[in-house]
């Protein structure tokens, strides 16, 4: 069984609409226009038990939309969908107390009072043993280095140490699947790479399932094999991270170094930078190896890399109407 | 659930702490206005001997006692949905395996009990200035203190019900206006209802707010036949599973809205 079960899911909303205005305003009050906005539409995926899963997509693409679907905060208009064999919108306790949703900005650490509270409270909402408990606790604290962080009140707590501790009570009762809505936004590098280095541990600790969102394709490129793509609600890619740069990115990136000044290496590809002896070209993907061939039978070549595009450009270029139809890969 | 209860009281009351001082101002309100009722109405009581049955140091019982009855059933709910519903909050709480009220419960038992240390001091202060009639007999008290807890429960469902109104409409301040006007006209927080016109002591009859202020106070002055004790606590009992079945049905259909367009 999967874990995770969405079937032609879309959801509408219907909001108010009117004109700038006093005169607009005041019409408003006895007619009242309003429009249906596709937020998600028909939406299909599945998640394996245990699959990291990245999930991207532009701001407004429909991400959170979704995952507020699959954690029963949004009932859909349209569609199915099942996590752990429950329905998310019914909003079972059984459902609730099997899952758990992290939004980066959202939080269930209570502001005024120690960390160690709040993990405390969720124990007992979610009925977690008293042995459980400790072993979870001591295990979060070690791997997020929560340490002295569980007895200082959350307002005390820098953005970053506040989202680790948000991430260890959103854990507390051992969910199966994670809904992570954006868990390093606004960090810093240094600590957007312990939270990362956390995840894989967890997940590879735990077997948990995993949805991410992220902005920061560092987190999807370290911590998952198999990307969704959705852009104005509808799915674009879904599939493993290494085919969607095959598919989409025609080009590769050609640093080549060379021991001879002002070499002109246009007729090999196209020179995107120039700095000293450091050239980088772009050329396509069918031809990299051929260039690099000449390349190094033409020129005094001190070292030359191929590389991929990084992966911002991939999924810039898929956005910017790579696709015309959505499309499941068979590798992931 | 008693464990569930007991760390949402231990939280609360942590909290509390930290926010003593503004525990202390909500207070004032609070001790204030029925202090003023009562200097009022026993300063016309003293001019005019009595006023409708109620002599000087009859208003003054009643005015103690309500005080201490208003503050141990009110509830601010009504004012935490709004900003519940705009800051995410109610998302996260709509995660959780247990109904949100429960929270509140707890929460608006542990200010009590913290609140408890100024009130039972004041109530002293304000009994030795003013020399009030408490009626008090041991059955007076054990019956007002059944009624009291009834009338906390009724407070708390029928509040949360009007607080959801807040799915629906995006500024409830306007109508939480309405709601504390009728809680102020009509639960004998004026004065005591049977002093009031007699459409308005008539209408008391049909709202809950008569039920959760007035008769819990008259009760434990002794100042009701047994006729009115009998009705008193029928009403309770209707108005508890009425606000029961209001807090689940709005709750129902206040999360159906909430989960068809989102926050």
């Amino acid at each position: 069984m999967l874990a995770v079960d969405v079937r032609r899911l879309s959801k509408t909303y219907v909001v108010p609409e009117r004109e700038a205005g006093l005169a607009a305003a005041a019409r408003s009050l006895f007619s009242r226009r309003t429009r249906s906005v596709e937020a998600v539409t028909e939406v299909e995926f599945g998640l394996q038990r245990g699959e990291f899963v990245g999930f991207v997509g532009p701001n407004g693409a429909g991400k959170t939309t979704t995952l507020k679907m699959l954690s029963g905060l949004l009932f859909p208009t349209s569609g199915h969908a099942a996590v752990l064999g429950h329905v998310p919108s019914k909003r079972e306790r059984a459902f609730l107390s099997r899952i758990t949703l992290v939004m980066g900005q959202r939080n269930q650490l209570i502001w005024d009072i120690p960390v160690i509270d709040s993990l405390e409270r969720n124990r007992v909402v979610y009925r977690v043993p008293a042995s459980d408990y400790r072993r979870t606790l001591d295990e979060l604290t070690e791997l997020l280095e929560l340490g002295d962080l569980l007895e200082r009140p959350a307002r005390n707590l820098s953005l970053g140490e506040r989202m680790k501790c948000e991430i260890a009570v959103a854990l507390v009762h051992a969910p199966e699947v994670l809904f992570l809505d954006e868990p390093t936004i606004g960090l810093d590098v240094t600590m957007q790479r312990r939270i990362r280095q956390f995840l894989a541990e967890h997940n590879r600790l735990h077997g948990t399932t995993v949805l991410l969102t992220s902005h920061y394709m560092a987190d999807v490129e370290a911590l998952c094999k198999r990307i969704i793509v959705i852009d104005h609600g509808r799915i674009l890619f879904d599939g493993a991270l290494a085919d969607l740069v095959d598919r989409f990115s025609p080009l590769k990136t050609v640093v080549v170094e060379v021991r001879q000044d002002s070499a002109d290496l246009s007729c090999y590809g196209e020179v995107v930078a120039c700095e000293g002896l450091r050239h980088t070209l772009r050329v396509p993907k069918s031809q990299a190896a051929q260039v690099t061939g000449r390349l190094l039978a033409d020129l005094p070549v001190i070292d030359i890399t191929i590389e991929d595009p990084p992966i911002e450009d991939v999924i810039e270029q898929v956005f910017a109407g790579g696709l015309d139809r959505p499309v499941r890969s068979t590798g992931a | 659930m008693l464990a569930i209860y007991w760390v949402y009281l231990k939280t609360s009351i942590a909290l509390q702490f930290q926010y003593r001082v503004a525990m202390a101002i909500w207070m004032i309100n609070r001790i204030v206005e029925p202090t003023v009722f009562l200097v009022v109405w026993r300063t016309v009581a003293i001019a005019r001997g009595e006023v409708g049955g109620y002599g000087a140091a009859d208003f003054a019982a009643y005015f103690i006692v309500l005080m201490v009855v208003n503050q141990l059933t009110f509830t601010w709910i009504i004012f935490e949905f709004e900003w519940r519903i705009r800051n995410g909050e109610l998302a996260v709480m709509l995660l959780r395996p247990i109904h949100p009220i429960h929270a509140d419960i707890a929460d608006n038992i542990g200010y009590k009990i913290l609140t408890l240390t100024i009130l039972v001091p004041v109530a002293i202060l304000l009994t030795l200035l003013f020399e009030p009639a408490f009626g008090f007999t041991p059955a007076s008290v054990a019956l007002g203190a059944v009624a009291l807890a009834g009338a906390y429960c009724i407070r708390m469902f029928v509040d949360w019900a009007f607080a959801l109104s807040g799915f629906w409409t995006t500024r409830t301040a306007a109508l939480n206006q309405i709601y504390f006007m009728l809680v102020l006209f009509f639960s004998g927080r004026l004065a005591p209802l049977d002093l009031m016109p007699a459409w308005l002591e008539r209408l008391s009859w049909y709202l809950p707010f008569r039920w959760t202020v007035w008769f819990p106070v008259e009760l434990f002055l002794n100042r009701l036949d047994h006729a009115t004790v009998v009705t008193g606590f029928q009403m309770l009992a209707l108005w508890l599973v009425v606000g029961v079945v209001l807090v689940q049905a709005v709750w129902r259909l206040g999360v159906r809205k909430f989960t068809a367009v989102g926050t």
